[in-house]
């Protein structure tokens, strides 16, 4: 009786209806308008292959997929209207949460803008190749997770675990640096929250010793599997015109055969001085711009990235030295105000490009507005134009090669 | 970089805007389509990639909305903005999405969260919120409601 008592005196906040979906997201197409072999399939925001809360709307004519329509929204967090009512340097623990497995990357872009937007152009070297080594060592684990999920997907169990097990190394790495597994916050505006544990560097060089041949086992286990390849060589074929009109951007618009790459065009932060390749699709498995493509440049990727690591740490142990009166917070502004200004800024991030727009207007501490150019927002949206006329399990192979994060998508 | 000429060849009345980077140039909104089109033709700028749709609503005195266009042109690693100013009662603009598809999803994201029309748009749809939510968020006058659902709105 007591139990029923405090039961019916906690206030019901929602109650179930049926009709609530139909109103809150609809369907774009009813089942009046179809032909009469076509019908509706539901996949998601509950499935193990939409990568988080994506739901797609299938139309399709027995295996063969006529039209998908992507519902998003379901991680949807505020993002902008957070970052207008907060000063410039709290919105980066929201930054982080937006692609929550590269926040480094996300950290080191947005960082960038407001720098950019307040002149602060004399961060010393240091502190810009701890930024660059941290970033390349997200973007790692951002690729392992983006490869083994996509293993994942298409049934391959064991790669899966072996890219979460090395992507562990790096998070535990990076937890030393910060305190934090995945959401950092650590790269702040004029420099960093603070300068890299002892030891971090050698342990830099020995998880890289360690993981080289790890790769290579799992390059080997997945990429050059004859199923693997079966299963995305020749499929969700992006061409190039396409894919750029689209504005797919990262490993994306590089698996179809463009070298284009922010590090390099830009040349933001370090990157000038560190030489590393870009690799692009080049059609070894099928068509140049196919899902093998997407998922092989992530892996060279990975290659590249560890290149670049061990030149942040030959740098950071020789030229650009841990000294006893270095500060990594020496530039970080205690009032940041900017003066009046538009400004977009936009940095390489493992899924694309990430974008911030500001407007500040000379007047308040927090932006006049900021927009986060979400990288996985529009990738995702060249997936109706990929996915026309595949069966349902290839569909499930695009959604995966795409890599993307409901976080971000959502923001 | 010619691509001021060729914005000011389409639209004479397109003007610079200070304090801005990358450079971002005001257009008539009526004349929008035909610069992008030829931004995107011209061998001189070929800006292939429509990188961002910003919109920014001024205020409830200023009376004014914008949208911003981030334009990148990849065979000539070269940026430009594009910035249309609507008035704040009935912001209604002509959508690029015939021009660059990559317009589609971002101008519904622009619609969502500020009730900017994007006239001739293949699929103007609420996207990041409930299609029965109220009001678009990121207008500054914007209130959220009570209750969305009988779920408490405001925490």
């Amino acid at each position: 009786m007591a139990l029923h008592k405090t039961v019916t005196q906690n206030k019901v906040q929602y109650r179930f209806n049926p009709d609530n979906l139909e109103a809150s997201e609809p369907n774009k197409f009813r089942e009046g308008d179809l032909r009469s072999e076509e019908m509706i399939i539901n996949v998601g925001p509950q499935h193990p292959s939409t990568h988080g809360v994506l739901r797609l709307e299938v139309i399709s004519d027995g295996e063969i997929i006529k039209d998908v329509v992507p519902h998003i929204g379901y991680l949807h967090r505020c993002f902008e209207k957070h970052a207008e009512n907060l000063p410039y340097n709290q919105v980066i623990p929201f930054v982080d949460r937006m692609d929550y497995v590269a926040s480094m990357n996300s950290e080191h872009a947005y960082v960038m803008g407001v720098e950019k937007m307040l002149g602060i152009t004399n961060i010393p070297k240091r502190i810009e190749y701890i930024r660059v080594l941290v970033a390349e060592l997200n973007r790692i684990a951002s690729h392992l997770i983006a490869v083994g999920t996509y293993g994942l997907d298409i049934g391959a169990f064991t790669p899966m675990f072996w890219a979460m097990r090395d992507r562990e190394h790096i998070l535990r790495m990076l937890e030393w640096t910060c305190g934090a597994r995945m959401l950092y916050n650590y790269i702040w505006i004029g420099g960093l929250y603070y300068d890299l544990p002892v030891g971090f560097e050698e342990k830099c060089t020995e998880f890289i010793s360690y993981f080289k041949p790890k790769l290579k086992e799992l390059e080997q286990l997945l990429v050059d599997n004859k199923i693997f390849i079966d299963r995305t060589a020749n499929v969700g074929v992006l061409p190039l015109d396409l894919a750029i009109n689209c504005g797919a951007t990262g490993p994306m618009l590089r698996a179809s055969g463009l070298r284009v790459d922010l590090r390099r065009t830009d040349g933001y932060s370090a990157y000038p001085e560190l030489d590393f390749e870009i690799p692009i699709g080049e059609g070894k498995m099928g068509t140049v711009g196919d899902c093998w493509d997407r998922t092989w440049v992530r892996v060279r990727e990975i290659t590249e990235s560890m290149k670049i690591i061990e030149q942040c740490v030959a740098k950071l142990t020789g030229e650009h030295k841990r000294t006893r009166d270095f500060d990594p917070q020496a530039l970080v502004p205690k009032k940041i105000r900017p003066v009046a200004q538009d400004l977009y800024v936009r940095a390489e991030n493992p899924k694309g490009e990430l974008g911030f727009f500001f407007r500040a207007d000379g007047r308040n501490d927090v932006p006049f507005r900021c927009k986060a150019r979400s990288c996985c927002f529009v990738n995702l949206s060249i997936l109706p134009e990929l996915s026309k006329g595949v069966l349902i399990a290839d569909l499930i192979a695009i959604v995966g090669s795409l890599d993307i994060v409901l976080g971000e998508v959502d923001r | 970089m010619e691509f001021l000429n060729i914005i000011l060849e389409s639209d004479p009345s397109a003007a610079v805007v200070p304090n801005s980077t990358p450079q971002t140039i005001a257009v008539d909104p009526k004349k929008l389509i035909t610069v992008a089109e030829n931004l995107l033709r011209s061998s001189q700028t070929y800006f292939d990639q429509l990188s961002c749709v910003t919109g920014i609503d001024n205020g409830v005195e200023a009376k004014t909305m914008e949208v911003i266009y981030h334009l990148y042109s990849i065979p000539y690693n070269f940026s430009v903005a594009l910035k249309v100013i609507l008035p704040r009662e009935n912001p209604v603009v002509p959508t690029l999405s015939s021009v660059w598809k990559s317009a589609n999803w971002m101008e519904r994201e622009t619609f969502d969260m500020y009730g900017i029309v994007f006239e001739g748009h293949p699929d103007l749809r609420r996207i990041l919120m409930p299609a029965d939510w109220d009001g678009y968020p990121l207008r500054k006058d914007y209130k959220e409601q009570e209750k969305y659902r009988e779920i408490q709105v405001k925490y």
